[in-house]
């Protein structure tokens, strides 16, 4: 065999290389059919990104199949809960350029609100428990709902349905126990305007 | 932190020596200005007129208010109750009535209010009686314990962590060393100081007392820093003839953190995350000592301290005993307090402290010093420059951390960055900020940034749950949809197989066998569908045993209830609502006897039905069909009748049924005038309303989707004209919903005509802003 491979050297380099590759192909259509991934990891970790609001204003029914929708090609842009600090981290994910949150689907607000329900208008009609995406609503048919706070991410979905307009959407209140320091603003001695420079 | 520990002083104390202490790496020297306020000896600040006592001065959970408004409380009445472990009680200061429990201004960065009891002093002064113990060692360890949690202590060193919870360590961890921190290194405060000085016998006591708490009779150190010599000398007199040492080491600005005392004191460091007493050490500020000492020896529960009160907006600065919820008014105001002069008000030291707005706020169990510089002694910082890279910060910091890293990670907001170079372990001391050449304002970067990451670590928590929630909710919608669906096939395939059956009876009547054939499969069919019908009856008759219990019990509970009501109307009602359970509680009884019965008895019915079908000629069995479908024609038009009555949404999907129906009724007429024909059209047993479940959640979004794009290219004005408008809709819709009810005479019609109220004064209001 060596005597071969030494009086052969071009058959011999083929033979080796032909070997070396079946040897390989092998080895990866093993680990191909092993170590098969289901589903589409890349929405699992887009979806970890998003807010999860369940509010349907990028158009699709919830945050994960916006999720399928951005690997699908869609902007990511869509997400006003999220805001622009989503957006910054999709587009690391993605390794794209982040764009601006696209005014079409709302505007970011700063504040958090909560859907409270004014519990002696309420007449039972369980039209809120439907629309509501992550089951906030605890009630039944013909006696009053309420809305556990905890669970309620503000997607403002149970506002609209209601027939006798009971649901307010209320800010989170900001105690002591929420506060946390603000950044310094941003402005060092040579960014100051002639006029403060002057004072 | 540096490598290798090295010694730098030797301490000789009586009557055990510290051999050595080990140098703090990083740490400033800034001017000490401590001189100004040991002037003048402690005295007590008068009474004020008002008390303000927040529920949270302590790290934890607020306490619970145990008193109400117009009680009358005397001096050292406990008034609120620890919540939990990691809480603390609270006691009144002094005699006099709670006027009320509302939120106040509190000593906290945010300048926000937070819950207090208010209490209004009668100057009596009046104290109720207290428990003293004449030898505290004679009580035992969960006694201690006890008394030290009744008396609302708190670390009164400035982080307020209840101080019962540190003198109970695990089992796990035995204690060797106690510490009792005297170090008092930030600039101006001198509140511990001059506790050393005048309460020397008590700070012994206290520390011997802690000791023997924490059991395994460990090593007592008493830190002070060098700067303190009366202090020193006081403590030295006072530890004679005990084991407690009394170490001193060179004046450096932050020895007294927890961590880099304990340093200091053994060389040990504390692990990232983690707390002293992994290394078996504990550490106790003296006033906590003292005020320990005194909740045991004399039941005195935490209702003042000594705060320092200095600043050159002052004429008096000195020290005070100051009870909890002093307004800081009252005090400055006994010093004689210049606003005009003073350029911040700053509650605690130059260095961690923090300004505040309002003096109305309270003295607190962990405020040990009021800061009130001129505007000549505190000037405003400087703007901040660029970053120069000097890493003078890295030579600074105390706990070894990269402040420069640490400040560029936090302006990129790069939270994994800033984990990583364990920003956590950030005591805030405020080094890495007085050295810089560029003054920028590192700790407020820093105090941010755990701020941040704190609210992105709850807001994730909080999304993965709505996750989970909204991924369980859309698995149990499909669920419910898929087994509707699989009834629906199910009901359809025995209708199609009991059509062919009864075509093939019709073309092969003639053929007896073939007959009797087809009877038997569909005697085999009922008797299937029964037994589907009948439950299981061991599982029935588990569920009847329960109802039965919980019945049972229900009567018992009634008839406590009962034997404990006074009113004679509610006991009657119990009354009534007893007979009523002893009924359903004696059908229940039946049901169970009559289980195992039930199942022949509903085959038997099966199979008569079906025979009785088979018998029957084609045209009375058209006849009934048609009657049947003339029976549910008319259910489904009332039913769709009623449904526009009140507007519902499902108006729409019963007019198809009806239509259906009618359709079907057409047919079925005309299968009975064609006699030729031997069976009518059967009726398939399908749901009318099957398009009822349109997802309330998706027509709302595909609205609220519409409305955002038409909003985003609006002006403000056009904005706030489509709000209107679609105000205006909403109302003119419940309008309609209204003078509908009012019609039907519904039950709800308050409801409706309240909303129709407040979507009009909306409406109004919004009208009022948009012309104005």
């Amino acid at each position: 065999m060596l005597v071969w491979l030494i009086n052969n050297p071009v058959w011999g380099a083929l033979a080796v290389m032909a070997l070396l590759s079946l040897v390989f192909g092998a080895v990866l259509g093993f680990a191909a059919v092993k170590y098969k991934v289901e589903g589409d990891p890349l929405v699992e970790q887009i979806d970890a990104l998003l807010p999860q609001t369940q509010c349907g204003q990028c158009g699709h029914p919830g945050c994960k199949p916006y999720a399928q929708a951005i690997v699908d090609g869609e902007a990511i842009n869509h997400c006003p809960p999220g805001g622009q600090s989503t957006i910054n981290a999709l587009a690391d994910l993605l390794g794209v350029e982040a764009p601006s949150l696209d005014a079409e689907h709302g505007e970011v607000t700063d504040i958090k609100k909560v859907a409270f329900i004014r519990e002696e208008d309420c007449i039972g009609c369980t039209k809120c428990i439907q629309a509501c995406p992550v089951d906030a609503i605890v009630g039944a048919q013909k006696k009053m709902h309420t809305i556990i706070e905890s669970e309620c991410t503000g997607c403002d979905l149970c506002v609209e349905p209601c027939p006798v307009d009971c649901i307010d959407m209320l800010p989170v209140t900001q105690g002591v126990q929420q506060w946390s320091w603000q950044k310094p603003s941003n402005i060092i001695a040579s960014d100051r305007t002639p006029a403060e420079a002057a004072a | 932190m540096t490598s290798t520990p090295k010694p730098i002083s030797t301490v000789s104390t009586i009557p055990r020596n510290i051999t050595k202490t080990w140098e703090l790496p990083g740490g400033v020297h800034p001017a000490e200005n401590k001189s100004q306020s040991l002037k003048l000896p402690l005295i007590n600040c008068p009474l004020a007129d008002e008390y303000i006592l927040p529920l949270n001065q302590h790290i934890g959970a607020p306490s619970l208010p145990l008193v109400r408004v117009g009680d009358r409380v005397k001096k050292y009445q406990r008034i609120a109750d620890a919540e939990g472990i990691f809480s603390a009680s609270l006691h009144a200061p002094t005699s006099g009535l709670i006027t009320a429990i509302e939120d106040r201004f509190i000593a906290h960065p945010s300048g926000l209010k937070a819950p207090c009891i208010v209490l209004q002093a009668d100057g009596n002064d009046e104290a109720c009686e207290l428990i003293a113990t004449e030898n505290p060692y004679s009580l035992d360890h969960p006694t201690l314990i006890e008394k030290i949690r009744g008396a609302g202590l708190v670390g009164m060193g400035g982080a307020g962590f209840p101080s019962a919870v540190k003198l109970n360590p695990k089992s796990s961890t035995p204690i060797h060393t106690l510490i009792i921190n005297g170090t008092e290194c930030e600039p101006y405060i001198t509140a511990d100081d001059i506790l050393m000085q005048t309460y020397a016998e008590e700070v012994i006591a206290g520390s011997q007392l802690l000791a023997h708490i924490l059991g395994h009779s460990p090593q007592v150190i008493i830190g002070v820093e060098d700067n303190k010599p009366e202090a020193i000398t006081a403590l030295k007199a006072a530890a004679q003839n005990t084991n407690i040492q009394i170490a001193s080491f060179p004046t450096k600005y932050p020895s007294g953190g927890e961590k880099q005392l304990i340093y200091i004191l053994t060389g040990q460091e504390v692990a990232s995350g983690q707390l002293p007493a992994a290394l078996g050490i504990v550490l106790h500020n003296v006033g906590t000592t003292v005020a320990a000492w005194r909740a045991v020896r004399y039941g005195e529960p935490l209702i003042e301290r000594i705060t320092t009160i200095v600043g050159q907006a002052l004429t008096t600065q000195r020290n005070m005993r100051v009870r909890i919820g002093t307004p800081i008014q009252h005090v400055l105001d006994h010093n004689g307090y210049n606003a005009r002069r003073n350029a911040s008000l700053i509650i605690g030291g130059p260095m961690m402290g923090f300004a505040i707005e309002q003096t109305s706020i309270p003295v607190v169990k962990t405020t040990n010093c009021l800061l009130v510089p001129s505007h000549a002694e505190m000037p405003p910082a400087p703007p901040a420059q660029a970053c120069i890279r000097c890493g003078h910060c890295a030579d600074a910091c105390p706990a070894g951390l990269l402040p420069q890293q640490l400040y560029w990670y936090a302006r990129a907001d790069d939270h994994s960055k800033l984990k990583s170079h364990n920003l956590f372990d950030c005591i805030e001391c405020g080094a890495c900020a007085y050295v810089c050449p560029s003054t920028i304002p590192l700790v407020q970067y820093y105090r941010s940034a755990k701020g941040d990451i704190r609210q992105a670590d709850l807001d994730k928590k909080k999304s993965d749950q709505a996750r989970e929630r909204f991924e369980r909710r859309q698995e149990r919608l499909a669920e419910e949809e898929a087994a509707k669906e699989a009834k629906r096939q199910e009901r359809k395939a025995v209708a199609e197989r009991n059509k062919a059956r009864l075509a093939d009876i019709n073309a092969e009547s003639t053929s007896n066998t073939a007959n009797s054939r087809i009877l038997n499969d569909l005697v085999a069919n009922a008797v299937d569908a029964a037994a589907k019908q009948t439950p299981n009856p061991a599982q029935e008759h588990a569920r009847l045993a329960r109802t039965l219990e919980s019945l049972n019990s229900r009567i018992a509970r009634l008839e406590g209830q009962i034997s404990s009501e006074q009113d004679e109307t509610r006991r009657e009602k119990f009354a009534a609502q007893i007979k009523q359970t002893q009924q359903s509680l004696n059908e229940t009884q039946t049901k169970i006897a009559a289980i195992g019965t039930n199942t022949s008895t509903v085959i038997e019915n099966q199979i008569s039905k079906v025979t009785e079908k088979l018998n029957a000629s084609p045209i009375d069995l058209a006849q009934k069909s048609l009657a049947t479908l003339q029976k549910r024609l008319a259910t489904a038009e009332e039913k769709w009748a009623e449904a526009k009555a009140e507007g519902k949404a499902t108006a729409d999907a019963l007019t198809q049924g009806v239509e259906k129906l009618k359709q079907k009724v057409i047919e079925a007429e005309q299968a009975l005038n064609a006699i030729q024909q031997s069976s009518a059209p059967q009726s398939p047993d399908q749901t009318v309303n099957a398009g009822t479940s349109n997802d309330a959640a998706n027509a709302a979004i595909e609205r609220a989707k519409q409305k955002a794009q038409a909003a985003a290219a609006m002006t403000p004005e056009q904005k706030q004209a489509a709000a209107i408008q679609s105000l205006e809709q909403r109302w003119l819709k419940a309008k309609e919903r209204l003078a509908k009810a009012q019609e039907d005479n519904d039950e709800n019609i308050e409801a409706f005509a309240a909303s129709v109220e407040k979507l009009e004064q909306k409406m109004l209001a919004l009208q009022a802003e948009g012309t104005s």
